[in-house]
């Protein structure tokens, strides 16, 4: 084991814990007695209908198996692949992110130089960051009437705050010195803002970014859950009404595999931008 | 008598003191710098050195007086007025050879790419950075490499007045003397006008053709501009062996230890220009009879 680096001693010790952990769980599923075995009196009293558990972890490998040989089949509404739900889940978070971040980078810019501006709209942003996000649901219906362009309203309110706040807070924080290095070569505010102010504040802003987008994910389940129709949130429920616990819990792993996906992306652009002084 | 290159004129800085009254930082300060002087500026914490220098950059604003470069009223930071600061002020996302050609393409944005490269490699290899150096980030550079680039930075910009807040004052003393030496000669190759910040009296004396001597604040004045009269080249082990070095030093000494406070807080002398001192014992026929402990101190026309 010396000999073994530290990653591969983790990336081990995780298999490991895997195994383990599937083992339990399967052992711990009480095994369905077969109908020969029952009692004349267990016949009678409807003991042989099979007693809805949690499924064993086999089960769920083979549904994970026969979901993802074939994600994106498309057979009603009601029976779509795991691809194209996850596919609309990720669509609707990216819109309602993108427009987000559309307005809080900018904004945000202008709040973090301008203390008369952060002072103005700090109030409102106090005031309508901590509200759930799902609280704007029945507004965004109402104004909206569009169920999907509310799930991408909700999107945009939940992801707005920690990019806004966080492009402020950079903004604010850019040393003095750089921008007096900029100011004393004579750039234009707008040169300034991209070739200076950008890059130092950068890593505080993709920060926020990251925050947002792992907030928008936890929400788009909710939201989904909601309106219904398309999207991996919309499917978690209807697996649940349909009384498949094993599409459930295959489900509910994809949440999070797709969830870590995005976090990564953001990992990456992070350290692309990142600087030590 | 023609106005010098660049002039200060009756400068005041005042704050409010945030008890309703108000703090004068220094008030009057008149002085001028010819072009191609090397001046440096010596005086205690507090005497507002750095703000003037700021006020040079067009950092920031005096309270009244005026700067005149050129006969043209400074006001705003330029081009024309290059700064190094006392803590580098590189931008740590850029590599070293990118921080001086964000300046080089500012100050010429009229060049092609590969010139502002070139011209930006040559003046990074006047102090000695060359190769894979040039590549890296700062926070991969010491802090003696650091200040090169920064200098490099504001040399490369050919500027009309080059400003220099304590560059040497993080450094190591071996990094500063190599350092000095690199700025000494690029500055005698370019024939820049250079205005610094120092808390170094040798550094002052090695470098300067004039050192401005301030009176500590609050209401500080600048008192003398003292010459430097050691022949150029100077060479840092030669010029302690010069009979006017230590009369020298020990008057910078003697002014900073006892009568920077002594004429703390004296109103100015109408005029305001500060008494130009002359020491110099070569010259022996002119300077009568001079006692081995105190040099002779002559104050020339200002």
């Amino acid at each position: 084991m010396k000999t073994l680096s530290e990653n591969r001693k983790a990336a081990l010790l995780s298999i490991l814990i895997l195994i383990v952990g599937c083992l339990i769980w399967e052992a711990s599923i009480p095994a369905q007695k077969a109908v020969g075995e029952l009692t004349e009196y267990e016949l009678l009293t409807g003991g042989g209908q099979p007693k809805a558990g949690v499924p064993p972890p086999s089960q769920v490998f083979a549904k994970a198996w026969e979901q993802l040989s074939n994600p994106f089949y498309d057979a009603g509404p009601n029976d779509k692949g795991i691809g194209i739900q996850i596919g609309y889940s990720i669509y609707r978070v990216l819109t309602g992110y993108a427009l987000a971040a559309a307005i809080a980078i900018p904004l945000g810019f202008l709040i973090g130089m301008s203390s008369v501006a952060y002072k103005a709209l700090n109030p409102f942003i106090q005031v309508l960051r901590p509200i759930s996000p799902l609280a704007w649901m029945p507004l965004a219906l109402f104004v909206i009437q569009d169920s999907e362009m509310s799930a991408i309203f909700v999107i945009f309110i939940c992801s707005i705050w920690p990019m806004l706040i966080n492009t402020a807070f950079g903004v604010a924080g850019v040393r003095e010195d750089w921008v007096n290095v900029a100011r004393t070569h004579e750039l234009s505010a707008l040169k300034t803002a991209f070739t200076v102010i950008l890059p130092a504040a950068a890593p505080t802003i993709v920060t926020g970014m990251r925050i947002s987008i792992g907030i928008a994910w936890l929400v788009i389940v909710a939201a989904e859950m909601l309106v219904g129709g398309t999207g991996i949130g919309y499917y978690v429920w209807n697996e649940w009404n349909n009384l498949d616990l094993t599409s459930v819990i295959f489900s509910i792993l994809m949440i999070g595999v797709v969830g870590m996906l995005l976090d990564s992306m953001f990992g990456l652009l992070q350290r692309t931008v990142a600087y030590t002084e | 008598m023609a106005k010098p290159f660049l002039s200060i004129e009756q400068l005041t800085q005042r704050y409010p003191d945030g008890q309703g009254g108000e703090f004068t930082v220094f008030e009057d300060a008149s002085f001028g710098i010819e072009k191609g002087e090397f001046v440096c500026i010596l005086g205690h914490s507090g005497c507002g050195k750095s703000t003037i220098m700021n006020i040079l950059a067009g950092l920031a604003e005096p309270t009244s007086g005026v700067v005149k470069m050129d006969g043209r009223h400074v006001s705003g930071p330029s081009l024309d007025r290059g700064v190094v600061f006392q803590n580098y002020s590189l931008l740590p996302w850029l590599t070293a050879l990118k921080n001086v050609t964000f300046g080089v393409s500012a100050r010429f944005p009229s060049w092609s790419k590969e010139k502002v490269i070139e011209h930006s490699t040559a003046f990074l290899a006047k102090v000695g950075l060359t190769g894979d150096t040039i590549h890296r980030k700062p926070s991969q550079l010491s802090g003696g490499m650091r200040q090169r680039v920064s200098i490099t930075r504001a040399f490369a910009n050919e500027p009309k007045l080059l400003l220099l807040d304590e560059p040497f004052g993080a450094l190591d003393a071996l990094t500063r003397g190599t350092i000095q030496d690199e700025l000494i000669k690029v500055w005698s190759d370019t024939d820049q006008t250079v205005f610094m910040i120092t808390h170094d009296i040798d550094e002052a004396i090695l470098l300067a053709d004039r050192i401005l001597l301030m009176t500590n604040g609050p209401m500080a004045q600048v008192a003398e501009s003292v010459e430097i009269t050691i022949p150029r080249p100077r060479v840092r082990n030669d010029i302690v062996e010069h009979p006017n070095y230590y009369a020298i030093r020990n008057h910078l000494v003697h002014f900073l230890a006892q009568r920077s406070a002594e004429l703390a807080g004296q109103p100015g002398d109408g005029a305001n220009q500060p008494e130009t001192i002359r020491i110099d014992l070569t010259d022996a026929q002119e300077s009568e009879e001079p006692e081995p402990a105190k040099p002779v101190l002559r104050a020339v026309e200002g």
